[in-house]
């Protein structure tokens, strides 16, 4: 086990640094520049070279990198010159902002999508499935910013129940205290996730239904209510954990698209205007922090299952 | 066809359906058994026919129905659908019925282009990954975790907002993202078919590597790929929807579904119902027909998920 815990730090460690390195040269070598974003496109050659002679955009890549990497060891992230603040603090203001949208709405699509899942894999290929397969590929099938926009157009201007604007406060506090705001993108986001994973809940479930001891305990007169929850929604669960995994970049993504539309200020917005506007260090501050999310999501979601899944624990060898 | 439950008495009967084992007695090849499955699949029918009508639509469709989709007509703006203009017109003037068709054009050839090209280049990587293993094979597929930490529409923000984007740039950079799941598919099953008998005979009767790759790795591994394609033909269109909804989709005059819900929904509040609708609608039809036959192609392929 302890072999497996530093075998996967170090692969996660690996991937960490890489995509580092491939977002930094990404910015780095592709046209369109800070000092260009920052002085406007009527600068001078003269000004552009100042500007990056000052903020030691003239050094050969390489260096640049390590000086970026030598920041990155002591914690800090560089300074966004569009916002005039340090990544850090972006980022210490608007992920807590992320887990508050993003948090809930994943708890509530899992929760939608278990009983959902397991309703299709126990009516498979009647009508029920194909109903709720239809339906569900048509949400999958939504684009998620047309989702967001009639659900406001139907609650925030028809109805009227819900403020069309999500919070606008930098605080997490300030976030929280207009619950209403939040409700709007939460629903979006639930709705785009459920989709995602009652598919994945069904097939887990009609494999578990398929299992011998499905059959077993059915021979030895368990009712189907006991048999789906002892056995099918137990091995649910587990599923649930490579879920969280496997789905952060889709979630990350969604959250970027209901963050533009709702105007709520967390990372994905901030991402959005940091790489429309040559925002470097900011840009490379969320994506860093985005991956190392998504490495350490998959990771928990690996160890969660060695833990949870005694037949993984019993073929791990020494 | 025989039912497998057999004789076992009264008592089985009484059981829920665990579902019924089919025998079958090996008449046809494996491939006509997969076209027959693939045809009984309702769903899968359904699919097909969508997909091959909306193509038919979209690139016959203008010899028939002709209109201007070029130049703007602000004399003739947001019009509801009358005989002139069936679907009516978007605020630029556009006829929206004209304008599925040639957005359609253009979402189609992003999505089947990237469904061409994101598995092709997978599978090449994928094979190579799989088939030399060692080093090579841990460097490849690192490489393609530290792709996949970051959220593709992350990258492709990053690069639309560097490029001007075009069609041509849209299809090339959402197909740079969206191999790597088939090379990763590809991958596995390479690692698993270079073990087996038939793939070491043939080694063994001294066929070499690229003879092992051509005639049993690559079309061994064509089911997966082609059940890949299809999602990622719908994944790609729902890409380009999105990137128009952030402004970095295809610039006026080209349109595409996607950029025409974008279009749409900003009107959702005063009733022009006719521009968001129509192509919203054909949007979630045929990214479902993509989907449909995607599940049903690997419903058919893998002989474990074969109705029971």
């Amino acid at each position: 086990m302890t072999a497996y815990l530093v075998r996967r730090l170090l692969h996660a460690l690996v991937v960490v640094v890489g995509v580092t390195i491939i977002t930094f040269l990404l910015e780095h070598l592709l046209p369109g520049t800070l000092a260009r974003g920052i002085l406007g496109p009527h600068s001078s050659t003269a000004q552009v070279a100042e500007f990056n002679r000052q903020n030691g955009l003239d050094h050969p890549l390489v260096v640049q990198y390590l000086i970026y990497v030598d920041h990155l060891v002591h914690g800090n992230l560089g300074r966004s010159f569009r916002l005039n603040e340090s990544v850090d603090t972006v980022l210490a203001q608007d992920v807590p902002k992320d887990l508050v949208l993003v948090g809930p709405a994943f708890a509530l699509s899992v929760l939608l999508a278990i009983p959902i899942g397991v309703l299709q894999a126990t009516r498979r290929s009647k009508a029920t499935d194909h109903v709720l397969t239809v339906l569900l590929f048509g949400f999958y099938a939504t684009p998620s910013f047309a989702v967001g926009v009639l659900l406001l157009e139907l609650f925030a201007d028809k109805l009227n129940w819900l403020p069309a604007e999500a919070p606008q406060s930098t605080t997490v506090g300030g976030v929280l205290a207009d619950p209403a705001g939040l409700v709007l993108p939460i629903l979006t986001l639930t709705l785009l996730g459920i989709p995602l994973f009652s598919r994945y809940m069904r097939s887990s479930a009609i494999d578990t239904l398929a299992q011998d001891f499905v059959r077993t305990a059915r021979a030895k007169g368990l009712p189907q209510r006991l048999v789906l929850l002892r056995h099918v929604l137990r091995n649910a669960l587990l599923s649930v954990t490579t879920l969280v995994g496997m789905t952060l970049p889709g979630i990350f993504t969604a959250g970027l698209v209901v963050e533009y539309l709702f105007n709520y200020p967390g990372t994905g917005l901030a991402y959005y205007d940091a790489a429309t506007g040559h925002d470097y260090a900011l840009e490379l501050g969320i994506t860093l922090v985005v991956a190392v999310a998504v490495v350490a999501g998959n990771l928990m979601a690996d160890l969660a299952y060695v833990g949870l899944d005694p037949r993984i624990r019993l073929a791990e060898p020494k | 066809m025989k039912s497998a439950t057999g004789d076992a008495g009264e008592f089985l009967a009484e059981l829920p359906d665990f579902g019924t084992i089919e025998v079958t007695t090996p008449v046809a090849s494996l491939r006509g058994l997969s076209v027959r499955a693939f045809l009984a699949n309702r769903l899968a029918i359904a699919g097909l026919t969508i997909v091959v009508g909306v193509v038919a639509f979209c690139f016959i469709g203008p010899l028939v129905y002709h209109t201007n989709q070029i130049t703007t007509n602000l004399t003739q703006v947001t019009l509801p659908p009358s005989l002139h203009h069936l679907l009516g017109t978007d605020d630029e003037g556009y006829d929206v019925l004209g304008r599925l068709m040639v957005g359609g054009q253009n979402s189609l050839e992003i999505g089947f282009a990237v469904g061409l090209l994101a598995p092709l280049f997978g599978t090449i990587y994928g094979v190579v990954a799989g088939y030399t293993g060692g080093a090579l094979d841990s460097l490849l597929m690192r490489l393609i975790d530290v792709v996949l930490a970051v959220p593709t529409l992350f990258f492709i923000i990053f690069i639309g907002s560097v490029f001007r984007p075009t069609l041509v740039v849209l299809i090339l950079v959402i197909s740079c993202l969206s191999w790597l799941s088939p090379a990763r598919l590809v991958r596995a099953e390479t690692l698993s078919l270079r073990r087996r008998e038939f793939v070491q005979a043939a080694t063994v009767m001294g066929g070499n590597t690229t003879h092992s790759i051509r005639r049993h790795l690559v079309p061994n591994t064509f089911g997966t790929i082609m059940v890949n394609a299809s999602f990622q033909v719908a994944d790609a269109i729902l890409v380009v929807a999105t990137l128009s909804f952030l402004g970095l989709g295809l610039p006026p005059p080209a349109a595409t579904w996607g950029g025409m819900v974008a279009q749409g929904v900003t009107y959702a509040a005063d009733g022009y119902w006719w521009m968001l609708w129509p192509p919203l609608v054909i949007l979630v039809l045929v990214i479902v027909a993509f989907n449909l036959v995607g599940d049903a192609l690997r419903d058919v392929l893998d002989p474990r998920l074969v109705s029971r």
